[in-house]
């Protein structure tokens, strides 16, 4: 299914489909959005409503809803930009002829969610001081005699458990839906082949169960892309209000 | 292709959560280069348009504010003007309404006094021509009378001084008999 290294680029690694893919995201993105605001007005026209309903979305939809207060706008840029990339290079996968969602790959996934993981880490200390960390790992109205079980845990799932499930559930619903899309296929192909008319015949069953799971995995690709982001802009408030936590 | 997936499947020790470090590499610039348009371009674009669309919003709403103020301002005004015109107009009626019966009142007055006064001048002239008639009669009942009263007793009777003085006798009588009966 994957197409060579593009490039002999490095020793064993090539220049491959999936890195063209990420690049030809970011130019798709910049380009939209960069035409859809460039003619601003006040009275918006058709390709100006989009931009602007789709900018909104993340801004009022995500940012202002979770973080909120005066300062949200800040964070818009990250958070705009992650749900757009992560958007459009899931929703390859469901696309005739590319069909490779970019995070059905790990080290896209994990790179994004390093960067939430700094990020977040970052503000918290910007904000409190080195008491972040106490704050975030300390529960208050906690009974003293509680805490040496509460602040181990309180320290893997905040800061060692976070970073992982936050990329690996984007990365596994990829890995799954590429992978259910690709056997189906390969089912059909296998059962096309055979010789009994019959067995022949149930193969249009696994289409219909592969078109099911195709309009599943579409739907999915669009809700990781929206958790992802949700989830970064939670954190992203749990680090600036850490002491009301 | 089923060939394709268990060779990929046997190809064996590659483990997914095993990630390529050249695509995290891409995926990085990426990223960052699409952070870098958006935080460059693209939201401040977008926020100054939200921005001079709410100027644009809650700039017409003051406008309208201040329209409505100036309205009702103008119809406060017309109202007191129009209270004032009515006022001035009672006042008018008013005085018109005085003036009216003070001519009125003078015009009756005047008549009065003018039919008074033609009253009196028709009686005065009354009254001197009844004592002209009084006189021109006095003085021809006399004549006659003494003419009368001369020719039934005869020629004796016309010595004038005396016949003068029994008539004025005679007439004072009656007068006085005249008199007495209006009373």
């Amino acid at each position: 299914m994957h197409l060579p290294a593009i490039l002999p680029w490095g020793a064993a690694e090539g220049f491959s489909k999936q890195m063209l893919l990420v690049l030809l995201s970011v130019a798709i993105i910049a380009t939209f959005f960069v035409l859809a605001a460039r003619k601003q007005q006040l009275v918006p026209g058709k390709l100006q409503f989009a931009g602007e309903a789709a900018y909104g979305f993340v801004r009022n939809g995500i940012a202002k809803d979770i973080i909120g207060g005066r300062d949200f706008i800040k964070y818009v840029p990250l958070l705009f930009s992650l749900f757009f990339f992560i958007l459009v290079n899931n929703i390859y996968g469901a696309i005739p002829l590319i069909q490779l969602p970019t995070f059905s790959h790990v080290g896209g996934a994990y790179v994004l969610a390093g960067l939430v993981y700094f990020t977040w880490i970052a503000i918290g200390v910007k904000k409190n001081g080195l008491r972040y960390f106490k704050l975030a790992t300390v529960p208050s109205g906690v009974p003293w005699f509680i805490l040496p079980i509460v602040i181990p845990i309180e320290i893997i799932s905040n800061f060692l458990v976070r970073p992982v499930t936050h990329s690996l559930r984007l990365f596994a619903t990829m890995l799954a839906g590429h992978l259910i899309v690709m056997i189906a296929g390969s089912g059909i192909e296998y059962l096309v082949m055979q010789e009994n008319i019959l067995l022949k015949g149930t193969s249009v069953l696994v289409l219909a169960g592969a078109i099911a799971m195709y309009m599943l995995e579409a739907l999915i690709m669009v809700l990781q892309a929206y958790v992802f982001t949700l989830l970064t802009a939670i954190y992203i408030e749990g680090a600036l209000h850490a002491d009301s936590h | 292709m089923a060939q394709l997936i268990i060779s990929a499947a046997t190809e064996g020790e590659v483990n997914p959560l095993m990630p390529n470090i050249w695509e995290m590499g891409v995926v990085l610039v990426g990223f960052a280069i699409l952070m870098f348009i958006v935080v460059k371009f693209v939201v401040p674009m977008f926020e100054k348009t939200f921005a001079e669309r709410a100027e644009a919003i809650e700039g017409g709403i003051a406008k309208a504010e201040k329209a409505q103020a100036e309205a009702s301002a103008a119809l406060e005004e017309y109202k007191q003007q129009l209270t004032d015109a009515r006022t001035e107009a009672n006042r008018i009626r008013e005085e018109a309404r005085a003036e009216g019966a003070q001519i009125l009142a003078d015009l009756k007055e005047k008549a009065a006094a003018e039919s008074a006064r033609i009253t009196a001048q028709a009686h005065a002239q009354i009254e001197s021509e009844r004592q002209a008639a009084v006189v021109s009669l006095r003085s021809e009942v006399g004549t006659l009378a003494t003419t009368l009263a001369g020719r039934i007793v005869g020629e004796s009777l016309n010595d004038d001084e005396r016949a003068a003085r029994v008539v004025d006798r005679f007439l004072a009588d009656l007068e006085t008999q005249n008199a007495g009966a209006a009373k």
